[in-house]
């Protein structure tokens, strides 16, 4: 499988990219190239310029800032399944990223190309929106926040404009008294979820449901939220009969995504099996 | 039009020039003959072009050479001291962890990989760790025993 001609340009920094985006019509970012290879392989994508931010160090990397975790766009997802500060502070992305796909693909792979390429089959789409994450957007003009669950508009889409770099994902720090858990029906083949379901959970002194945030990857073409089951369970002790009865009669999504691997029905049903045992693992972790 | 590379390969640094479409892959066994990294999909799935990129595992194939330079480079040429086997290749051979030898180079990488991070792992991480690597002969049956072997030490 050969790659279509193109140019290749190297940047020595953020703006620099920038420059090089906004000189060449129809350039491309690549960090890893795990998801741009394979679609120019196939020429779904036929950039005519390259424009590789791979080394851009100041990119990459986690710090803790206040209540929240910095997390450069170019960290690959074996850094984040290793990473001290993610397991301590916000274990569910270091879970999420230790199950996408294989070793190799996960020294290569980046969290920025991950949410750039929006796949719905994607794993850490749902997990930022779980988390309620933020990311800064630096174009010409500066930076911009945009909130993950604003990001994501559509299959393989996203808020990102052709002159954007995403430089970094915050996400909040999970505190005390929160616990968090991300499962995935993986398909056997590619290793991408079929469905993916993220939990995060809040218990207030009392014990009982603060907060609670569901998002899933697999159902659609941009991460769901499901805010009857939140709805129903904020303020419960989260027994397991509530869990199970507010997931089974709840959880539902207007015409959610079917395939030949999958049809939407049956995604449907792994969402609820997957959100059931993922809020138990995430409201005992809570507890500790 | 052509991109001066400089790729330290197996130890040895070289330069080339090469089109920004060559894949990593493909610069390894046409402009460097290492021929020792097979090529089996192409898409990144089945990890018979496995290599180690500063260190780590990384499938060549979907990789541009371009993306390499600047990096270390070590292939399965790369494995062996002198005339002694790398431990990982030698138990593979003790453990019949082979039959036709394609996907061999690419689990060797892998393996090898693995045991830098996890000196002793267990049979279930072992699997894990061969997820992205098929083989489609040994039923990896004798692959986990060899990993095990060479992780003993040889023993
Ligand atoms: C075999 C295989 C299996 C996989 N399985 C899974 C899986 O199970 N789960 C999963 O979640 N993913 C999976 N992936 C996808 C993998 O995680 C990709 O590496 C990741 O989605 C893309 O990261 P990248 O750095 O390689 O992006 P690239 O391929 O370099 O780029 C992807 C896109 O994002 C853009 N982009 C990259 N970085 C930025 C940035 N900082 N700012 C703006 N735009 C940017 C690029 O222009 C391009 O359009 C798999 C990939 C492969 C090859
Ligand atoms: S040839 Fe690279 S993964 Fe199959
Ligand atoms: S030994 Fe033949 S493919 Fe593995």
């Amino acid at each position: 499988m050969f790659l279509n001609p193109f140019e290749y340009h190297r940047a020595g920094s953020p703006q620099e990219a920038l420059d090089l985006l906004n000189r060449h019509e129809g350039a491309k970012l690549i960090a890893g190239g795990h998801s741009l290879l394979p679609l120019m392989k196939q020429q779904l994508a036929q950039p005519t310029a390259l424009i590789d931010i791979g080394r851009l160090a100041e990119l990459s990397g986690v710090e803790k800032q206040g209540d929240s975790l910095r997390i450069g766009a170019l960290t690959c997802h074996a850094e984040l399944a290793s990473s001290g500060m993610l397991a301590t502070h916000c274990p569910i992305l270091a879970e999420a990223a230790a199950k996408v796909a294989d070793p190799q693909v996960r020294n290569k792979g980046t969290l920025g190309g991950n949410i750039a390429h929006a796949d719905p089959a994607s794993d850490l789409p749902a997990v930022l929106v779980a988390t309620g994450a933020t990311l800064d957007l630096m174009s010409p003009q500066g930076v911009r926040q945009v909130r993950a669950v604003d990001f994501f508009v559509g299959l393989l889409e996203t808020d990102l404009a052709e002159n954007e770099l995403i430089t970094a994902i915050h996400v909040p720090v999970l505190g005390q008294g929160s616990g968090s858990c991300y499962l995935k029906a993986e398909h056997p083949a590619s290793g991408y979820a079929v469905c993916g379901a993220a939990v995060v959970v809040e218990l207030g002194a009392d014990g009982n449901a603060a907060a609670i945030r569901l998002s899933f990857n697999g159902l659609a073409t941009t991460p769901v939220q499901c805010f009857p089951v939140v709805g129903a369970l904020t303020g419960t002790d989260l027994a397991d009969e509530a869990i199970d009865t507010a997931v089974n009669s709840l959880l539902s999504v207007e015409d959610p995504l079917g395939d030949i691997y999958a049809s939407g029905e049956y995604r449907v049903q792994l969402a609820k099996v997957y959100c059931r045992r993922a809020l138990k693992i995430a409201r005992d972790r809570a507890r500790g | 039009m052509g991109h001066k590379i400089r790729v330290e390969v197996n130890g040895r640094v070289v330069e080339r020039e090469v089109e920004a479409h060559t894949l990593l892959v493909h610069f390894l066994r046409e402009d460097l003959a290492l021929t020792g990294t097979n090529v089996g999909c192409e898409t990144s799935l089945c990890g018979s072009c496995t290599v180690w990129m500063d260190g780590e595992a990384v499938k060549s194939c979907t990789q541009l050479a371009v993306q390499a330079d600047g990096t270390t480079v070590t292939t399965i040429e790369g494995m062996r001291t002198g005339d002694e086997m790398h431990p990982m290749q030698q138990a593979f051979w003790e453990e019949h962890g082979l039959q036709c030898g394609y996907c061999t180079p690419g689990m060797i990488m892998a393996t090898s990989a693995l045991l830098k991070h996890n000196s002793n792992p267990s049979e279930g991480e072992i699997r894990e760790a061969l997820k992205g690597n098929v083989c489609r002969c040994t039923g990896y049956h004798n692959i986990v025993k060899a990993v095990q072997r060479a992780a003993q030490g040889g023993s």
